[in-house]
């Protein structure tokens, strides 16, 4: 039993033309045991960012909460909006602090560079590692079901409406095979001027 | 260390209101070697006279003028060892904040934190403040920004200004010859002239130090390119 997959669950973001997705599923469960299905995993860190932590769901909301903090005294600090990529270090350097217990989350960040409004996602492993790659990204308890279905889906230069289109199939398809994660699930399209959330009918088992 | 005997700070307020330590503090300051800072359209030029004790002094091995990170630099007037002890902790704040945000910090972020830790030395037990006041220089978000930093903790934002002895004769020539666009060679020629009001005995490369910061860092003149400037100078 691999304590990441405890609680179960899946996030993918993916980068579209002058917009980003990022999607999580709703499940929240016990080993086999469903407990809730409006448990988000995806939050809003700023108007252009947003943070998925899959993983154990107990670290899920302590980290949120952390790194809220640290947002929080940045923003004040500098008197401006943090950049994404600024953001993924901040979070890097968090988890690298608990190198030797680590939080058990692989968090994925999705957003739009607050200046240039560039798309950006990055993922990175429980201890800080940063993935940056220029297409998308997975995690969660189904990640090989994730990898496979993005590969197959995503094209670069998607349309808001196509990206999300995208993300979600990417998604719902992969959750579908995974006994950990589903039973709902909700996708955020960032742009320039709005954020649309979607939430998705899917198999609620 | 003294603050680990002295639990009460030293700096305590006369009937007046005023920090008395402070004010001492900014007389070791005024009484100390001049610096000038100016900021240009493309570029900020920091520098300062060297008054060796005696022939003797070899005055290229201590420098006033020094780099903080790759795009900011600092210089002073006051007590030298005081400025040495406040140029390693800029070096180790400013690498720190790379470590974390894996970027370069901005100017006014360093400038924060120097002097908070100027301002702590005013209200810790056991200790004085800095007998110092800092020009701190750099260039991000793609302008150019100057900093002074007071013993006192306090800081503030100039497009030219003058420290040290005399720093009231410096700031009025300096109004006199600012203006907005200014190039940095310019800002170069003013600041050496600005030093030159009040300079005893004939200014060479070897008894002035210049640093200049633009977009493409912060880099202290070698004693050639000084030469060139002064060159210019009547």
């Amino acid at each position: 039993m691999s304590i990441l997959s405890y609680n179960g669950g899946a996030i993918v973001a993916m980068k579209g033309e002058n917009c980003v997705a990022i999607a999580s599923d709703l499940r929240f469960g016990i080993q086999a045991q469903t407990l809730a299905m409006d448990f988000e995993k995806v939050f809003e860190m700023g108007p252009h960012l947003f943070l998925g932590l899959p993983g154990l769901a107990t670290d899920t909301l302590t980290v949120r909460d952390r790194l809220k903090f640290r947002l929080n005294l940045y923003e004040l600090r500098e008197s401006r909006k943090i950049h994404p990529k600024t953001f993924a270090a901040v979070v890097s350097n968090m988890l690298y602090e608990k190198r030797f217990g680590p939080y058990f989350v692989e968090p994925v960040i999705a957003g739009l560079d607050p200046k240039t409004f560039e798309p950006y996602v990055c993922n990175m492993d429980l201890i800080g590692c940063i993935n940056e790659p220029e297409d998308f990204v997975v995690a969660g308890s189904c990640t090989e079901q994730l990898y496979g279905m993005c590969e197959a889906l995503w094209e670069p230069g998607l349309k808001p409406d196509d990206l999300f289109e995208t993300c979600a199939q990417a998604l719902v398809n992969a959750f579908d095979r995974d006994a950990m994660s589903g039973w709902g699930a909700i996708v955020h399209v960032i742009e320039k001027d709005k954020i649309t959330s979607r939430r998705v009918k899917t198999r609620m088992d | 260390m003294a603050s680990e005997r002295y639990s009460f700070s030293l700096t305590t307020f006369s009937p007046s209101g005023k920090l008395v330590q402070i004010e001492y503090a900014l007389a070791a300051v005024e009484a100390g070697a001049r610096s000038v800072g100016i900021k240009a359209s493309n570029g900020v030029v920091i520098a300062t006279e060297k008054v060796p004790k005696s022939i003797l002094v070899d005055e290229h091995s201590v420098h006033r003028v020094e780099e903080v990170s790759k795009h900011i630099g600092m210089v002073y007037s006051g007590m030298g060892p005081d400025y040495r002890l406040l140029v390693k902790t800029a070096r180790k704040k400013a690498q720190q904040y790379s470590l974390v945000y894996q970027e370069e910090i901005p100017t006014a972020q360093l400038v924060q934190r120097v002097a908070s830790v100027m301002q702590e030395y005013t209200q810790s037990g056991g200790v004085r403040p800095f007998g110092v006041s800092l020009l701190i220089c750099g260039w991000d978000n793609d302008r150019p920004y100057l900093f002074q930093c007071d013993p006192s903790g306090a800081y503030f934002a100039w497009k030219a200004t003058a420290m040290g002895k005399n720093y009231n004769n410096g700031r009025t020539f300096l109004e006199k010859r600012y203006n907005e666009d200014l190039e940095l060679d310019d800002a170069v020629h003013t600041a050496i002239l600005t030093l030159k009001e009040g300079f005893e005995g004939q200014m060479t490369a070897d008894n002035i130090e210049v640093g200049i910061c633009d977009a493409t860092g912060f880099r202290r003149l070698d004693p050639n390119s000084v030469k060139d400037y002064l060159a210019n100078i009547p």
